[in-house]
């Protein structure tokens, strides 16, 4: 097996190539600029398309125009520029258009800086434009991951006709790893639905208004339908350390690194520390977390954010079990021994209010 | 008025707009419905219905999709011109037809129609300017004249206030790459005739695959003027067309027109690299890969390493190279960098780990091993060091001794070193090599295989492997007892 060292965010576009993306629209912003340049020197040298777009709101619009054209397209951004494709991710999603969008996620509101935060959980999770619809959302946790989940992006935006997010951060788009590059490409199969510019396709109708309040609220329906398919379908997480457990880190992303080597140290010095991961956010593993809670563990959400992911958690337990919130914020990043001193502190406070205890 | 049979282009009966309909939904005297026929007779008579790409805009025309038998693609308002940026590269031979209104095009979608201008996309733009924002009920649009009364500008426009009437047509002229610029008006017969002549034009230029062409159309909107359908053809010939000339800016597929060449060379196509197929496409990505030993190291003891320094001193690469003869030796490697605007303040590190199992966090708050390539880095990172780690330091640079006592430390002047060979930037090169020698990491022969597939400049590399020899000089030298 052959392996290359790079940047999370030039995996990104090694998972985009092997998963079949032909079309590359992008605008720069620090963290994931890498992208663009690696897709500017990869799509360009294959003969696929790169285009650098005039703003974000263009880059999904091109999106928007390739997807209808059956392609299989993709932009990467962060924060500001996220913010600025709101309006076309509801459009995709309305107009149901398969697209891949990276988010490495640096500090905000406002330009904020551009270190890690995970403070675009619920603008990604949750949709981030108007209107009933989400996204399928990935959180990555290495360079290895940025490629792997955005290959695997394209053949599901494709299955569901929808937006998936490679929700990244910072970290894991500027740091470097062996990258082991899939020996396939996957290929987009002509769509039915698409418009191609030829007789074949000459009824087809990209669209996102519906005016009869009626059709709306099928149309509606009909998506509705489709994300709850999801959660049978598309939920991933790993998890270890569980059965045991006196507590669980619950994280995603950069956090979850910080919290395998917290949860593996501790365990070393005798402390029974589990980890969870949810790999996907939505759809969200509610059933796997709500079992855990089931066992009473108490879970600690670590976040570089106020506690977004931890709202979720509190809505999948139903009050079974107790939820730690731990945030840093403004790019901030506990360090592991920080973490670990936090964590072994609260296991103490939880034994005293009668929760599980070191052995 | 020109043509009495209804034009293929248009389905027969309009299913999407309602059971049977024949019927529009623009208001009596509306200018899209007359824009909307030419198109169709157009399409009709240059033979390409089956490639047509109708995007339709928002605005009254959002359902323009009721009505061509063609390919519909219904845009957010304004972004048209770059949904058709997005169809033209999948789809060379599509005829793309960008439709806009001049809230769309004027106001809120300047950016990408300006921008599709000036790449030169090979599409078809029709600009249906009515002075006003139609679909929601009659707003000041920019094209709206000084002193018209409208939703918004309930006495009048005031230009102190809001501006003059912007001219997208002249905007559009002062761009290189289009190749037709047109004026046009549905004021008249004339001009109505004009009118169906600028549309053909401009969908031929892109079936010839000449370029952007842009038709500005001053049409009526009755409704919102309060005018009855005569009264409006005459308020644009005495009003609007004296702020929006009747012009054709540019029509460099004509013979008389000198700025021709110009504007047609600029819209030329670039994107001619062939499409690789799979086999070629994974060979690409793996042009750097690296195959590890098979024999897979074991470390004494995970290396968490800070390598910091000024920017430009190799702080960074120097990292890369550390990390690759991780992966070349079959371990777990990481590399982080500090990047930014704070890169060019000149204070640069990489934290690197190199561990026999999986790594979770690669931030290294408390190395066991700093290679301090300048003072201030010494400076910054000397009490991060754990006790019994190491500190190489590069003299040449950082003139003063480290204070710990609980840490092994090294002074290698690899500056010197490097600068003696001619290459002052492989300083870097000089520390990884005693510091692998030193502490017995793995065999300096590995940095030796991984620098000529990592240095960029080709031309260095021997530069690089003699300085390797000379810090082992060094080592053996001064160092080695
Ligand atoms: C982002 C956004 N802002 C505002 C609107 C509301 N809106 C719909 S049509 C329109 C103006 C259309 O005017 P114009 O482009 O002149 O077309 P016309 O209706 O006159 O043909 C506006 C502001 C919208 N749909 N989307
Ligand atoms: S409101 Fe004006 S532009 Fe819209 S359909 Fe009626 S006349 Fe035409």
């Amino acid at each position: 097996m052959s392996r290359l060292l790079m940047k999370g965010n030039e995996a990104v576009v090694h998972g985009a190539l092997t998963g079949g993306a032909t079309h590359f629209f992008g605008y720069p912003i620090t963290p994931a600029s890498e992208i663009a340049h690696a897709a500017a020197r990869y799509f360009t040298a294959s003969g696929r398309t790169f285009l650098q777009a005039e703003s974000e709101i263009a880059a999904i619009n091109m999106i928007y125009g390739a997807s209808s054209a059956g392609a299989r397209s993709m932009t990467a951004t962060s924060g500001p520029g996220l913010s600025l494709m709101a309006e076309g991710l509801s459009y995709l999603a309305g107009a149901e258009l398969p697209a891949v969008v990276v988010d490495v996620q640096r500090a905000g509101p406002g330009l904020g800086n551009i270190w890690p935060e995970q403070s675009d959980y619920n603008a990604t999770v949750k949709g981030g434009g108007h209107g009933n619809y989400s996204n399928i959302v990935f959180a990555p946790n290495s360079a290895q991951e940025m490629c792997d989940m955005t290959r695997k992006a394209f053949a599901l935006a494709d299955a569901y006709r929808m937006t998936v997010i490679i929700l990244s951060d910072a970290y894991i788009g500027q740091m470097m790893e062996p990258v082991n590059i899939p020996e396939t490409v996957t290929f987009s199969k002509r769509k039915d639905w698409a418009v191609y510019g030829d007789a074949e396709s000459r009824e087809n109708l990209i669209v996102s208004i519906l005016m009869s309040t009626l059709q709306q609220s099928n149309h509606n329906e009909h998506l509705q339908e489709k994300y709850r398919r999801l959660e049978e379908t598309c939920i991933e997480y790993e998890e270890f350390g569980i059965k045991d457990a006196d507590i669980v880190l619950v994280s995603f992303g950069i956090c979850s690194r910080l919290c395998h080597t917290v949860a593996m140290t501790l365990r070393k010095e005798g402390y029974r520390i589990g980890f969870f991961r949810p790999k996907t956010l939505f759809p969200f593993p509610k059933k796997a977390i709500n079992r855990l809670a089931e066992m009473k563990k108490p879970l600690a959400v670590v976040e570089l954010n106020t506690g977004m992911m931890a709202d979720d958690v509190e809505l999948s337990i139903k009050g079974q079990s107790e939820i730690l919130r731990y945030n840093w914020l403004g790019g901030q990043m506990p360090t592991v021994k920080e973490l670990a001193i936090k964590v072994t502190d609260d296991l103490g406070k939880l034994r005293k209010a009668g929760f599980g205890g070191k052995s | 008025m020109i043509k009495h049979k209804k034009p293929t282009a248009f389905y027969e009966t309009f299913e999407r707009k309602g059971h049977n309909d024949t019927s529009t939904h623009y208001c009596p005297g509306c200018g899209h419905g007359t824009v909307h026929k030419f198109i169709a007779e157009a399409i009709d008579d240059l033979g390409v219905k089956d490639q047509v790409v109708f995007l339709s805009p928002v605005g009254c025309s959002v359902f323009a999709y009721y009505y061509f038998d063609a390919g519909n693609i219904q845009c957010s308002h304004g972004r048209a011109p770059a949904v058709a940026t997005g169809v033209r590269r999948v789809h060379k031979d599509a005829v793309i037809i960008s439709y806009q209104g001049d809230g769309d095009l004027a106001g809120i979608g300047t950016s990408e129609i300006i921008h599709a201008a000036n790449r030169g996309e090979n599409i078809t733009v029709f600009f249906v300017n009515n002075a006003i924002y139609g679909m929601t009920g009659g707003q000041m649009a920019p094209t709206t004249l000084n002193g018209q009364k409208t939703l918004t500008t309930p006495l009048g426009r005031d230009p102190g206030r809001d501006g003059l009437p912007i001219g997208m047509a002249e905007i559009m002229n002062a761009i290189t790459a289009p190749v037709y610029i047109e004026r046009v008006s549905l004021s008249s017969t004339k001009g109505v005739l004009k009118t169906r002549k600028a549309v053909r034009k401009g969908l031929k230029n892109q079936i010839d695959g000449r370029g952007f062409s842009f038709i500005e159309i001053l049409s009526p909107c009755p409704v919102n003027w309060k005018m009855d359908p005569v009264e409006a053809r005459e308020w644009i010939a005495g009003n609007l067309e004296p702020v929006f000339p009747i012009t054709c800016f540019r029509d460099a597929c004509s013979q008389d027109q000198k700025d021709s060449q110009i504007a047609v060379e600029h819209s030329v196509e670039s994107d001619q690299i062939p499409f690789m197929d799979d086999k070629e496409l994974v060979s690409l990505l793996k042009v750097d890969a690296l195959i590890p030993n098979l024999e897979i190291l074991n470390l004494e003891e995970d290396q968490l390493v800070k390598i910091a320094g000024f920017g430009g001193q190799g702080v960074l690469s120097g990292g890369v190279l550390l990390a690759k003869c991780g992966i070349a030796e079959g371990i777990h490697a990481t590399w982080l960098p500090s990047y930014g605007p704070e890169m060019r303040g000149g204070r640069a590190y990489a934290s690197v780990i190199l561990a026999n199992d999986e790594i979770g966090s690669p931030v290294v708050d408390e190395p066991n091993v700093l290679i301090a390539m300048n003072g201030p880095s010494l400076d910054a990172f000397e009490d991060d060091v754990v006790p019994g780690g190491f500190i190489l330091v590069n003299s040449s640079i950082a003139t003063r001794k480290v204070k710990r006592d609980d840490v092994s430390v090294l002074y290698i002047p690899a500056s010197d070193i490097a600068k003696k060979e001619g290459l002052t930037a492989a300083a870097n090169v000089v520390l990884l090599t005693i510091y692998l020698k030193h502490k017995g990491i793995m065999s300096t022969e590995t940095l030796r295989k991984i620098i000529p597939v990592s240095v960029t400049r080709k031309k260095f590399i021997n530069t690089n492997l003699r300085i390797m020899d000379k810090a082992l000089e060094y080592y053996d030298n001064n160092v080695r007892i």
